[in-house]
């Protein structure tokens, strides 16, 4: 196809840029990840149709949660995706569109906090033990569970921090590994000073 | 959020005042889950239920022989026709369409007609039997996950699990179906739910939080729009199904003439706007006119009204439309900015938004931009051989000057479904019905099937036709029985081409004349015996000089069915055509000129 080589019109140019797509021939497309939270009816159901819809349409998901919120009817989702700005968009309007879904939020681009907590049991004895729990109390690990040659750790933090622990326990032996896919939460807007 | 108005203000139409009126009686009273059902089907004014009984649903039909209900029962003979037929009542009357089936079978039959009421936002609730509660996961006897099933073809779908919940979830079954976007709606009752005893209650209000129905449309939109239409030079208003769906045509066509911009619409959009009006450029798209086309190529401004850039219209979205700046007023949000970015966006419903912008937009002088289109016009007109052989097109122009335009049209998928879009030229809102998103052949005879019964139900005098290919019709002509066992006067039309008319038009195109199985001329039944078997009154033309007379008679028969079968050339084509993923400007207009038309 020789597509690339007819120039765009400038409105061709705006539709581009609105879905952010690559604009430049032969440019890479680009895609970023996003941290979606979704309130939603507290069943099964809803639950179901949420990751459905994404399997239904063929959208990205890196890493979902879901747990129940505070008021017992709702629980809430954590969905890790990606995507061009189309693609996000897109997502976001579909989740909408489900008649379960309360609330749906982009976290992604604003201030939030995020955590994920990660389990994993390495194999280790003698020396190799203290280099382990160094490293342990360095990312302020705890032990869970410890047998003679078994040490079960646990470690809560941002992502990264978790995939780097996990690729310094990878030279000690991981006998298994149990992450629970992120959590994220939007901070609480800081007080501007004219408020206080 | 932008102001939206709840999901429990609900207009107290007369249709539904008449439904709680008559359940008035049997509040508060115990009884089976299913006359509970049958009440809850009362209470929403269901005129019209198309079903099939079953073991699931037995309980269901039992209370409906003792109880008898206010509704009439058809009992189609199956279940993907019943799911048509509800399509046809509820596109020709506006209302809710209403199917009843049993578990299992009965439940994946009607798995083809929930898909396409979903590609064609149909408002229709199907009701579907399921194994006792306690035996659901067990693989039982005609057992199937129809929640799962049907989840990703489906605006809601429910599972109901005690007898007193049934009036709730029923009232919100229609309301999710008729509201917003409308679309299909599955309630699976188990049948041990509908044997439990229950108390009938009936509460107009509708609870669902994470439903609302959206209403984007501000001061500073409206601005934006008035601004972008004084800017244009060459507008035009793209309309799509959403318009008919919101009630929206007689708005659409005011505003239109007002501004005096010129109209185009997509399959569904058919008759929202009178196509014997000289701003009607017809229908856009593969097989739309290429006048049409041509205008979207070169408009700087296009309001899409109710629309949804489906590829058939779009061809390649890339190269759709590049000059055009684009208004989208479109009640469903996840179809904005989907396939071609909205420059300016109104979420909400169509007439709601047009009666607002129409008192603030001013008559646009255009005559250059109308001289252009009326040029592509004269440029490249729509035209078929008039060579004394039976053309498809000629018995269309025949029926569309006895009809008058003054009727319900259901049309089939393939050649016959073009062709019927290209030379009806509809007037009315609600007078073109057919499978466009999902493309389900064997869709017209049921549609039409049910839009005869929503005519009786709402005392509506309108001739509804059924256009039909001969292998279509084969998909679903069990249902003429049930045309007749009713008395209901479809006039049915088979175009009879022996052949898979629109494959095999591909395959000349662009499989070297490979006619792999599509040729019908050894398979395909007399169908003229195949209609007197079902209790129709049958007629044949095999020359243009009969089509007349064909349908003369035709049109005095009021009793029955008719079936009039048409042998019309097997090797004609529908043209003018964009191939499937090539840009709007690459048009095929006729079999000597596959060297695009540009
Ligand atoms: C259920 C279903 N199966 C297959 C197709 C693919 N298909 C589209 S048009 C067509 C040919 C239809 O032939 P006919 O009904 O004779 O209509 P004609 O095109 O000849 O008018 C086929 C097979 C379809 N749309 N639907
Ligand atoms: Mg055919």
């Amino acid at each position: 196809m020789n597509d690339e080589a007819i120039t765009l019109t400038p409105q061709q140019l705006i539709r581009k840029r609105a879905a952010g797509e690559p604009v430049e021939p032969g440019a890479p497309p680009q895609a970023q990840q996003h941290i979606i939270n979704v309130l939603l009816e507290n069943s099964m159901g809803a639950l179901i149709r949420v990751v459905n819809m994404f399997s239904a349409r063929g959208f990205n998901i890196d890493s979902v949660t879901v747990g129940v919120t505070d008021d017992p009817t709702v629980s809430r989702m954590c969905i890790v995706t990606r995507g061009n700005d189309r693609v996000i968009s897109q997502i976001i309007r579909q989740l909408n569109r489900l008649v379960d879904t309360i609330e749906v939020d982009d976290v992604t681009g604003t201030d939030f906090v995020e955590r994920e907590l990660c389990m994993i049991k390495v194999r280790c004895t003698g020396d190799k033990r203290s280099e382990v729990l160094q490293i342990n109390e360095i990312f302020r690990g705890r032990v869970v569970d410890v047998t003679r040659d078994i040490l079960a750790l646990e470690i809560v933090g941002p992502t990264r921090k978790v995939d780097a622990f996990v690729n310094l326990m990878r030279m000690h032996g991981i006998e298994e590994v149990a992450r629970s896919g992120r959590v994220a939460m939007q901070r609480a807007p800081q007080p501007t000073r004219g408020e206080i | 959020m932008s102001s939206t108005s709840t999901a429990a203000a609900v207009a107290e139409t007369p249709q539904r005042l008449r439904g709680r009126d008559a359940v008035q009686q049997h509040i508060g009273k115990k009884m089976s889950g299913a006359e509970i059902f049958l009440h809850a089907l009362e209470a929403e004014d269901a005129r019209v239920v198309f079903g099939h009984p079953g073991g699931a649903v037995i309980h269901v039909y039992d209370e409906m022989a003792r109880v008898k209900p206010n509704f009439q029962h058809v009992l189609v003979r199956h279940e993907q026709g019943g799911t048509h037929a509800a399509e046809g009542y509820a596109k020709a009357t506006g209302q809710v369409g209403t199917v009843l089936v049993t578990s299992g079978p009965g439940a994946t039959n009607t798995v083809t007609g929930i898909a396409d009421a979903f590609m064609d936002s149909v408002p229709i609730v199907v009701f579907t039997g399921q194994v006792p509660m306690p035996l659901i996961g067990n693989d039982a006897f005609q057992e199937t996950d129809t929640l799962g099933v049907t989840r990703s073809i489906t605006k809601h779908n429910y599972l109901v699990r005690a007898p007193d919940e049934i009036p709730r979830i029923v009232h919100e079954a229609y309301h999710l179906a008729r509201t917003g976007r409308p679309g299909p709606v599955v309630v699976d009752l188990p049948k041990d739910v509908l044997m439990a005893e229950g108390v009938f209650q009936f509460d107009e209000e509708i609870r669902m939080r994470g439903y609302s129905v959206p209403d984007e449309c501000d001061e500073i939109r409206l601005r934006r729009a008035v601004r972008m239409l004084e800017k244009s030079q060459r507008p035009l208003l793209y309309v799509g199904g959403g318009t008919i769906n919101s009630n929206a045509a007689e708005v659409l066509t005011e505003f239109a003439r007002h501004l005096n911009i010129p109209v185009t619409t997509s399959l569904h959009g058919l008759g929202a706007f009178p196509e014997d009006d000289p701003l009607s450029l017809g229908m856009l798209g593969m097989h739309g006119m290429w006048w049409a086309n041509q205008a979207v190529q070169h408009a700087d401004l296009i309001i899409a009204v109710g629309a949804r850039f489906d590829d058939r219209v779009t061809g390649m979205v890339d190269r759709w439309a590049p000059h055009a700046a684009v208004i989208h007023i479109e009640i469903d949000k996840s179809c904005i900015s989907k396939n071609i970015y909205a420059d300016l966006a109104f979420n909400a419903d169509v007439k709601s938004v047009l009666e607002r912008l129409r008192p603030l937009v001013n008559p646009k002088k255009v005559k250059r931009w109308l001289n252009k289109i009326q040029d592509w016009r004269d440029e490249c007109p729509l035209t078929y051989a008039d060579d004394g052989e039976l053309r498809p097109q000629y018995v269309l122009e025949r029926l569309r000057a006895k009809s008058g335009g003054d009727a319900v049209v259901c049309t089939d998928v393939g050649q016959n479904q073009m062709w019927a879009a290209q030379y009806l030229k509809f007037t009315q809102p609600r007078s073109h019905i057919t499978s466009g998103g999902l493309g389900t052949m064997g869709f017209s005879l049921p549609a039409a099937l049910g839009a005869g019964f929503g005519m009786r139900a709402y005392g509506i005098d309108k001739t509804v036709i059924s256009i039909n290919g001969d292998g279509g019709f084969m998909m679903n002509a069990q249902e003429l029985a049930v045309a007749s066992a009713h008395g209901i006067p479809l006039k049915v039309v088979i175009m009879n081409n022996n052949f898979l008319g629109m494959v095999r038009q591909w395959q000349e195109l662009f499989h070297e004349n490979r006619f792999s199985h599509t040729d019908l001329t050894d398979t395909n039944p007399d169908f003229v015996q195949l209609a007197r078997a079902s209790r129709c009154v049958a007629l044949r033309a095999n020359r243009p000089d009969q089509v007349e007379d064909v349908i003369e008679k035709a049109w005095e028969i009021n009793d029955r069915p008719v079936v009039m079968e048409f042998r019309v050339v097997k090797e004609e084509m529908v043209f003018p055509m964009v191939p499937a993923g090539k840009s709007s400007d690459e048009m095929i207009t006729s079999r000597h000129a596959p060297e695009t038309f540009v």
